[in-house]
């Protein structure tokens, strides 16, 4: 069996689907599936009209994983429901972040889309009433432990995941795009100013286009956890062809914005590995305005190793041996990126010595997304 | 799909088994010489969690006369024993642990597994059937102790052919009590049927429908029993349409 990642491929051009072999459909449905985007390869295969190039065994795996997806899809909007009734007195945006907005936006991104939580961005000044509305509803802070919360409120972009007491639903709240302490700091004021409406007369805002790629971007770039990396990445991929088709000048206003909001640096590495894994070629003219917005070359290049292996779905055939050594240098460039060197010893130290032993929430591996 | 031991350094200690799938590690390890019932376990596992094609019920499924009964209960109830007995005197054994009911045809397929055999059936299956188509018992596990009844060659060779089914049977094993076969409402065997199941919920209005028609041309009944020739009189009754309320 050959160990050519196919996945990227079919999400990069949806019609190699129809020269793959069985042995190869077989890879493609276990990389596939380890990388949260079954369901995404059926919605593609579907709307791109090569469902019937599919062999019947293969569609079995694809309609199940998008079962799943459907009905993550039906649990979002019901709880977005309850979430904007029991947030319907307090006067401020309400914005819908990365996958529901994706979903809600009906994206191409959103088509057979996972997810593990419910993210939403909401301005800081109204924070403490958005946390008080919910936790009178039944909504309760997932981190006890008074470090967590100092962590979190302190230094994050974000207060500490809520959780459901009885559905267990897990609610990301925002207030900014990145943490207060980062290295890297978007103008959040901007642009939240600039999120709409997702249409009319519906209650939830999602980000403008050219920052939804900004803020998905920021969001797989600055990360310490990469588990799902290929799977943002392919979003990223879904946005920017979208958006590029629907506006010819969408890359040079996105690249423009970046500068704007100073989020240059995730840009330039967005495109930089889209390039090299989707084989997506932007204009090169836009590109050019990014030239500058890389890291030193030495740091490019531990970052192209790293990624490379994140970038790449588990495969029976090829080797995993890098990836815990890729994992670690992207954990501590996390962390890194995240806050100054003072409070990087403090919080990875207190972590390496505090250590827990690791609790499972229910079958929810993923929730361990942007823990401290 | 792979069974594989743990560490190197762990293994001088304590010789464990850990259950791998495309990378991942679902479950804990287990000692060693659970390695197959763990296999089984698996196996099951990877079936529930990925598979959505059909409505998946925690039920052991057997057919005779091109007529299968569908048997959810918890464990503990004895359907494994039921089901070891019937398939011991020549029904079709689908599978002693899932029945998957396909949404478009309502039929059942096939998913024939050895059938998982607990602490005292062992022993009674012995008796009643012969001891060569019992596997090795595995003492101890998390279940209790564990032995396989083979899978019958009548049963592996028919394995891709789907079943209709025909009766809907709540078994439950009680010490001392008579052989009962007593009929219980359509509705009732819905509301069981989809607190059996693994994917009711992901399958949505999809599941609701297709439970409620199996239900509807199925017969649905309780069933109580202590002794097993009696019992399996019962079912030959019903395979024979001796009698068909």
């Amino acid at each position: 069996m050959n160990s050519r990642p196919l996945t990227r491929e079919v999400i990069a051009a949806p019609e190699c689907a129809r020269a793959l072999s069985l042995p190869e459909w077989e890879q493609l449905i276990v990389e596939a599936r380890v990388s949260g985007l079954l369901a995404k390869l059926h919605h593609l295969l579907l709307t791109r009209g090569h469902a019937g190039a599919v062999p019947e065994r293969v569609m079995v795996h694809l309609e199940s994983a998008r079962r799943i997806a459907d009905e993550q899809h039906v649990a979002l909007a019901l709880e977005l429901t309850q979430l904007r009734s029991i947030l319907a007195a307090i006067d401020c945006p309400l914005v819908l972040l990365k996958g529901c907005a994706y979903v809600r936006c009906k994206l191409d991104a959103g088509g057979g889309r996972l997810f593990s939580d419910i993210d939403i961005l909401v301005p800081r000044e109204h924070m403490a009433s958005v946390e008080s509305a919910l936790m009178l509803k039944g909504w309760v802070s997932a981190h006890r432990d008074a470090y967590d919360q100092r962590y979190y409120r302190q230094w994050m972009h974000e207060i500490p995941p809520m959780q459901h007491i009885r559905r267990a639903t897990t609610l990301d709240i925002h207030h900014a795009i990145t943490p207060l302490t980062s290295r890297i700091r978007a103008d959040s004021g901007l642009m939240l100013a600039s999120a709409q409406r997702i249409a009319d007369g519906e209650p939830w805002f999602a980000l403008d286009r050219h920052d939804m790629v900004l803020h998905s971007a920021t969001h797989l770039f600055l990360e310490s956890e990469l588990d799902k990396g290929l799977r943002d990445l392919a979003d990223l991929f879904s946005l920017l062809t979208e958006f590029c088709a629907d506006d010819p000048q969408f890359l040079s206003r996105l690249v423009s914005r970046a500068q704007a909001v100073g989020l240059e640096r995730p840009l330039f590495y967005a495109l930089r590995y889209l390039e090299r894994y989707f084989d997506y070629r932007p204009d090169v003219l836009a590109l050019s305005a990014l030239r500058d917005a890389g890291p030193a070359a030495w740091q490019l290049k531990v970052l192209d190793m790293a990624f490379g292996s994140v970038f790449h779905p588990y495969s029976r055939t090829a080797s995993a041996a890098f990836k815990p050594l890729a994992a670690f240098i992207l954990f501590v460039r996390g962390h890194w990126l995240r806050m100054p060197l003072h409070l990087l010893v403090w919080h990875l130290g207190r972590k390496a010595l505090m250590k827990k032993p690791k609790k499972k929430d229910n079958d929810d591996q993923d929730q361990t997304d942007n823990m401290p | 799909m792979r069974l594989t031991h743990t560490g190197a350094v762990r293994r001088l200690v304590h010789k464990q088994i850990v259950f791998e799938i495309d990378g991942e590690r679902p479950f804990l390890p287990l000692p060693h010489n659970q390695a197959f019932p763990m296999f089984e376990w698996g196996m099951n596992w990877c079936i529930s969690t990925n598979l959505h094609k059909w409505v998946l019920i925690h039920s052991a499924v057997v057919e005779k006369n091109g007529r299968a009964v569908i048997m959810p209960a918890p464990p503990g109830s004895g359907k494994s024993t039921l089901c070891a007995a019937l398939v011991a005197r020549g029904w079709r054994l689908l599978s002693d642990e899932m029945a998957l009911i396909d949404p478009s045809s309502g039929l059942l397929q096939p998913f024939p597994r050895p059938v998982s055999l607990k602490n005292q059936s062992i022993q009674i299956i012995r008796d009643f059937a012969s001891p060569d188509v019992i596997g090795p018992v595995f003492a101890d596990t998390h279940k209790g102790d564990i032995a396989h009844l083979k899978v019958p060659t009548a049963s592996r060779e028919r394995a891709l052919e789907c079943a209709q089914p025909g009766w809907i049977i709540f078994p439950r094993y009680k010490a001392g009590a008579a052989t009962r076969l007593s009929s219980m409402s359509k509705a009732a065997a819905v509301m069981q049927l989809a607190g059996n199941s693994f994917n009711q919920d992901r399958l949505g209005d999809t599941a609701f429908r297709t439970l409620v028609r199996v239900a509807a041309q199925c017969g649905t009944h309780e069933f109580e029993y202590s002794m097993l020739d009696d019992a399996l009189r019962c079912f030959d009754n019903l395979a024979n349409g001796v009698f068909d309320p």
